[in-house]
């Protein structure tokens, strides 16, 4: 039975497209069939992340409206084959989307693929109701900081009550994913703590991923990190993160940077 | 046992009275064999010939007649002088029991779940109570008293219909605002008490914090 996911946060900026990219990447080496599907219409960036930026002909905007049909658009990933991406369109805004056209497009997904990863775009307007109105599941993107705290706490909210699930009275699994976690800064105080986010959130820890300047270099290099370097620690976060997705259970940690003797003796911040 | 109905002249003014009685007591009469004693009825009284059909249409139940001694076709109708009756006095026809009252309307509201950034809860009916916490960005508003049993990081606004007895209670504040009967405070005002159980209430114009254990 096909698995809907959003990845959502309310807050911009926070890990959203890296993360949906990741996730994906890492259910489909496991051998799942994965489609990445991007809701950010006019503001489209998951296929630069996952490196399908050239090769887009027809997007979702052109299936809804009838001038090409979803395996037109769908893009296949280069790296690992069970991997596909919608992408949005660049040139229109949220107001082209429709609630019937993204249902049967929703359809058509879950028949072909495993698990449906929805990329919402930040805010809680049309874009991310429609990217949440079908899921089954949700992971809620939160950096460590109070803003962004707040903002998912909307997001939460808003998935208890205005996706189809809440409407039919069933519960949406929700995930909470911490990214951007530096465990420097939260010691210092300048970051919120782990522990402090779970407080008020009050929603189950899917994973934290530790601020890395390997996310920046994946996403330079359009491949998701969990590809281009799948030791680095945000991979190895991410991997167990989908693991956990999957049903199994991974303890939790925060896998630290392997730093070199070099940095230790001079001291290097934990990069 | 039949209960014996004794109508007086004239049967019109009678009737009327019957219909008042039917009124009171609508379950009295339904399947109780009825006697209907004509002694205090001349002859000539012009409802004798319509009496019984009167009667059936109100569901009246008439087994038979006495007190006399023609024989009209409507006393033949249903079924003629009953003989052998002995009376047992008379008997007062209770009222009908009176309706359930209905339900009372329910004057607290309890919460299981977290308020959400975002979301208002309003009960202006009584008290509300949260078994968790109310998120920053979130408000929760009580005709009477408004409970957290977690930590208030929202708004708690209680009394609005006007009711300066109204408290707010919560286990850890945190709130970026509270009111009673429409006077405020903010979170700077707050600072002394924040983390703290608290309770507060109105003293004249101005909401009063004490810390509760």
């Amino acid at each position: 039975m096909a698995k809907v996911l959003v990845v959502t946060s309310g807050k911009g900026g926070v890990g959203k497209t890296t993360s949906t990219a990741a996730l994906g990447a890492a259910l489909a080496k496991a051998g799942k069939n994965v489609v990445v599907v991007d809701f950010d219409v006019g503001l489209r960036n998951l296929d630069i992340v996952m490196g399908a930026e050239r090769r887009v002909v027809f997007d979702m905007i052109n299936v809804i409206q009838g001038d090409a049909k979803l395996s037109q658009a769908l893009i296949r990933d280069k790296r690992v084959e069970t991997l596909s991406i919608l992408p949005a369109s660049q040139t229109r805004d949220k107001d082209a989307l429709t609630s019937e056209g993204v249902e049967k497009i929703i359809a058509e997904l879950r028949e072909k693929f495993d698990w449906v990863i929805c990329d919402s775009p930040a805010g809680i307007e049309r874009g991310a109701s429609l990217a949440m109105h079908h899921a089954d599941v949700a992971v809620i993107v939160t950096n460590p900081e109070v803003s962004s705290v707040r903002d998912s706490d909307r997001i939460i909210g808003l998935l208890d009550s205005k996706t189809e699930r809440a409407t039919r009275g069933e519960r949406i699994e929700k995930h909470l994913l911490l990214t951007r976690y530096d465990p420097v800064r939260a010691a210092r105080g300048d970051m919120l703590k782990t522990e402090d986010v779970l407080e008020i959130l009050s929603i189950p820890l899917l994973g934290i991923i530790p601020e890395s300047q390997e996310v920046l270099r994946a996403s330079n290099l359009g491949t998701p990190v969990v590809l281009s370097n799948p030791e680095a620690a945000p991979s190895r976060a991410y991997a167990d993160a989908a693991r956990r997705l999957m049903g199994e259970q991974v303890p939790m940690t925060v896998p630290g940077e392997k730093t070199s003797l070099f940095g230790k003796l001079f001291g290097r911040r934990v990069a | 046992m039949a209960f014996v109905l004794s109508p007086d002249a004239p049967l019109s003014n009678w009737i009327v009275e019957l219909d008042a009685q039917i009124e009171r007591s609508a379950t009295f009469f339904a399947g109780r064999p009825i006697v209907v004693d004509l002694s205090g009825i001349p002859e000539t009284d012009p409802g004798l010939g319509t009496l019984f059909d009167e009667l059936r249409a109100r569901g009246i139940r008439v087994i038979g007649t006495e007190g006399l001694d023609g024989l009209t076709p409507a006393i033949q109708s249903v079924g003629g002088p009953l003989i052998g009756g002995r009376p047992l006095g008379l008997y007062e026809v209770p009222d009908d029991p009176p309706d359930e009252p209905p339900a009372p309307e329910p004057t607290s509201m309890v919460l299981d779940e977290p308020v959400r950034s975002g979301q208002t809860i309003l009960f202006p009916q009584g008290d509300l109570t949260i078994n968790g916490s109310v998120a920053s960005g979130a408000e929760i508003m009580a005709g009477g008293s408004v409970h957290v049993y977690g930590v208030l990081r929202g708004r708690a606004i209680a009394g609005v219909t006007g009711n300066q007895q109204a408290r707010i209670f919560c286990n850890r504040l945190d709130a970026e605002l509270i009111s009673i009967d429409g006077l405020y405070m903010t979170a700077e005002d707050m600072d002394a008490f924040r983390g703290k159980s608290i309770m507060a209430r109105l003293e004249g114009s101005s909401i009063i914090i004490t810390e509760i254990s």
